[in-house]
């Protein structure tokens, strides 16, 4: 047990040390992706019609004021830091095509821990040059939200947040391992993208959806990535819904988790060890 | 008791075949022809422990997924093998700590590190004790004089200083068992030789259990003394690597060197005239007729020196690789594992 703790902790650590050999591409990377916030603020400005002379602060689009909505699309934003896992999926397809998934078959270790804590160390890094980036942005964004909530809902933010990592995890590992079945997998990451933009509430709050459409998307765990840690912060849940929620996030890591595992045996024994 | 056993070891795979033009490509969308690819086949070996043992075979002709099979990489279409017991496609942590596979063409280090940070990792990952984990560190970075680049990135590495780093990793561990796939692939001679006298050293000293898959004769002519022939799925041959050349050249080259520059015009009925550089002479003698031939020439002719090699192995196994369908007809029968477990060298001699 200890052994392993001390692998991941160093697999973690070497990860570190790769993310900032190249400080210079790292850091611009990181500070660009806050140039759509700028944009997306000013596009609900325009839906809301901020600067028109017919809006009133009161005006509201499906429940939301502009303040909620750039409140939630910051809070969206937030959770997509924890959620979003670029480039994990199509390199455990790069991985498979390739034959570079040798080192997690013919060493002692784990490919999807390995992988995990590999993702960890890229999220540790960029939330330490982010940090700074998004405590500005939301200083200067101040009087959009409501206010803090109670202890109790932002520990369930907290733990929403983790979530919202897991469950991204989870999601993507599991699109780049169907390239055991099929090698070209991009097609697929990028129709999952575009998935996961809409029905994270990523684009929009998913309760301005239609119900018939809210009804199904309630039972799946695209939620979790964005619309659900920031609707929290901006207290559209009570106690028991939160614990509720947090119960079937928790359920969906599992199931992914699961999912995962047969996945990676299953693809692993169809493993073909194309690539010469 | 053997380090490897293989019986029967057969893989396939199916290989989508795309016929030629943007027609057959849409009609590739709707239906799609495969054709079965027998990479291994029926195939049987032994190897004992301290072994090294060459496998030689053209491109394509199954080594590589040999090694991948027993490097539990992938999985059989049918048959067995056990390495030190363990059912490589198993993939018990037990067995991979017990092997390291080498590819010539796959870089496992982490590229943007000093390969220092993959060999901690590597310690953590194997379980090393920190003092035998320096030890073995300071013998091979010394063996394979590296030890001033060890703190270098290896993307700034050269080619055989890279794999140089990546033997390092793999024997950091002490496995029992070696995979080299074409270890010296793209090397210049010098880090070919560097890697080969490394080798060499390091299995005496170490007793490992080494199989090895090179293109190079040189790097197999220095290493080994057995070989493994595969060619199209097949074992054609398996043993002493001496024999090889006994049994697959049925020709010797008899050099002569005449007293003067007026070379015989009658040589060619003694075999094939491959150079004339008078006074000298090389003919490619069948191998029963040399006696024959030496006796005649040396009675007829004024000769000063006269020398029998036997044909370099490259090009015998070149010769091999080239004939082997015609070859494979007449020797119908050969690569059937014997009791031993070896191949029958009498049907193919």
């Amino acid at each position: 047990m200890w052994a392993r703790v001390r692998v991941n902790w160093f697999i973690l650590r070497t990860c570190i040390e790769e993310r900032l050999v190249y400080r210079g591409d790292f850091a611009f990377a990181t500070l660009v992706r806050f140039l759509p916030i700028v944009t997306q603020i000013f596009l609900w400005g325009a839906i809301y019609g901020v600067h028109t002379e017919a809006y009133s602060a009161g005006r509201k689009l499906n429940s939301y004021t502009y303040h909620d909505m750039v409140a939630y699309y910051l809070l969206a934003m937030l959770a997509r830091a924890f959620s979003s896992m670029p480039g994990l999926a199509s390199g455990i397809a790069r991985d498979v095509r390739e034959g570079t998934i040798k080192k997690y078959l013919t060493q002692p270790i784990d490919m999807l821990s390995y992988l995990f804590w590999h993702r960890m160390a890229h999220k540790l890094v960029y939330y330490f040059v982010a940090t700074a980036p998004f405590v500005l942005v939301f200083y200067l964004c101040r009087s959009y939200f409501p206010g803090w909530p109670d202890a109790f809902t932002i520990t369930a933010w907290v733990i929403s947040l983790m979530l919202a990592f897991l469950v991204g995890f989870l999601l993507e590992s599991l699109i780049g391992l169907i390239a055991f079945w099929y090698l070209e997998v991009s097609s697929l990451i990028f129709i999952f993208s575009m998935l996961n933009y809409f029905l994270s509430g990523h684009m929009i709050p998913l309760d301005w959806l239609p119900e018939t459409i809210t009804a199904v998307i309630q039972f799946l765990p695209f939620k979790y990535l964005a619309y659900f840690p920031a609707a929290i912060m901006l207290d559209r849940f009570d106690h028991p819904e939160l614990v509720y929620e947090l119960s079937v996030g928790m359920a969906w890591v599992i199931v992914l988790l699961v999912a995962n595992r047969i996945a990676f045996s299953r693809g692993a024994r169809r493993y073909g060890a194309f690539g010469g | 008791m053997p380090a490897i056993e293989v019986q029967g070891l057969a893989k396939t795979y199916r290989v989508y075949q795309k016929r030629e033009g943007l027609l057959a490509s849409i009609g590739g969308l709707f239906r799609r022809e495969y054709k079965q690819v027998h990479a291994v086949e029926n195939i049987g070996f032994s190897i004992e422990t301290g072994e090294m043992v060459a496998f030689l075979g053209p491109n394509g002709a199954g080594k590589t997924t040999t090694l991948k099979l027993l490097s539990g990489l992938i999985f059989p279409t049918a048959g067995e093998a056990r390495v030190f017991g363990h059912v490589p496609w198993k993939r018990e942590n037990i067995y991979r700590r017990r092997f390291s596979l080498v590819m010539g063409q796959k870089n496992q280090l982490w590229w943007d590190l000093p390969a220092q940070e993959s060999f901690r990792l590597h310690k953590e990952i194997y379980h090393i004790e920190e003092g035998p984990f320096r030890e073995r560190l300071d013998e091979l970075t010394n063996l394979l004089e590296v030890v001033d680049l060890v703190g270098q990135p290896v993307r700034e590495l050269s080619l055989g200083e890279r794999m140089r780093m990546e033997l390092i990793a793999a024997l950091l561990h002490s496995p029992d068992i070696l995979f080299l796939d074409e270890p010296t692939i793209g090397l210049d001679v010098v880090s070919q030789r560097r890697v080969q006298e490394f080798l060499k050293q390091y299995q005496a000293s170490h007793s490992i259990t080494v199989l090895l898959t090179s293109h190079y004769m040189k790097d197999v002519e220095a290493l080994c003394k057995r070989a493994i022939i595969i060619n199209e799925g097949h074992i054609i041959h398996d043993g002493p690597l001496a024999e090889v050349v006994d049994r697959f050249s049925h020709h010797k080259i008899v050099e002569f060197q005449f007293a003067s520059n007026q070379i015989p015009g009658d040589l060619h009925r003694f075999g094939q005239v491959l150079e004339t550089n008078p006074p000298r002479v090389k003919l490619e003698v069948v191998r029963n007729q040399i006696p024959g031939t030496l006796a005649e020439v040396l009675a007829h002719y004024d000769v000063e020196d006269v020398s029998v090699h036997e044909r370099p192995l490259e090009e015998v196994i070149a010769e091999i690789f080239t004939n082997n369908r015609s070859r494979e007809n007449e020797t119908e029968g050969a690569g059937l594992p014997t009791e031993d477990g070896r191949a029958s060298l009498s049907a193919q001699s």
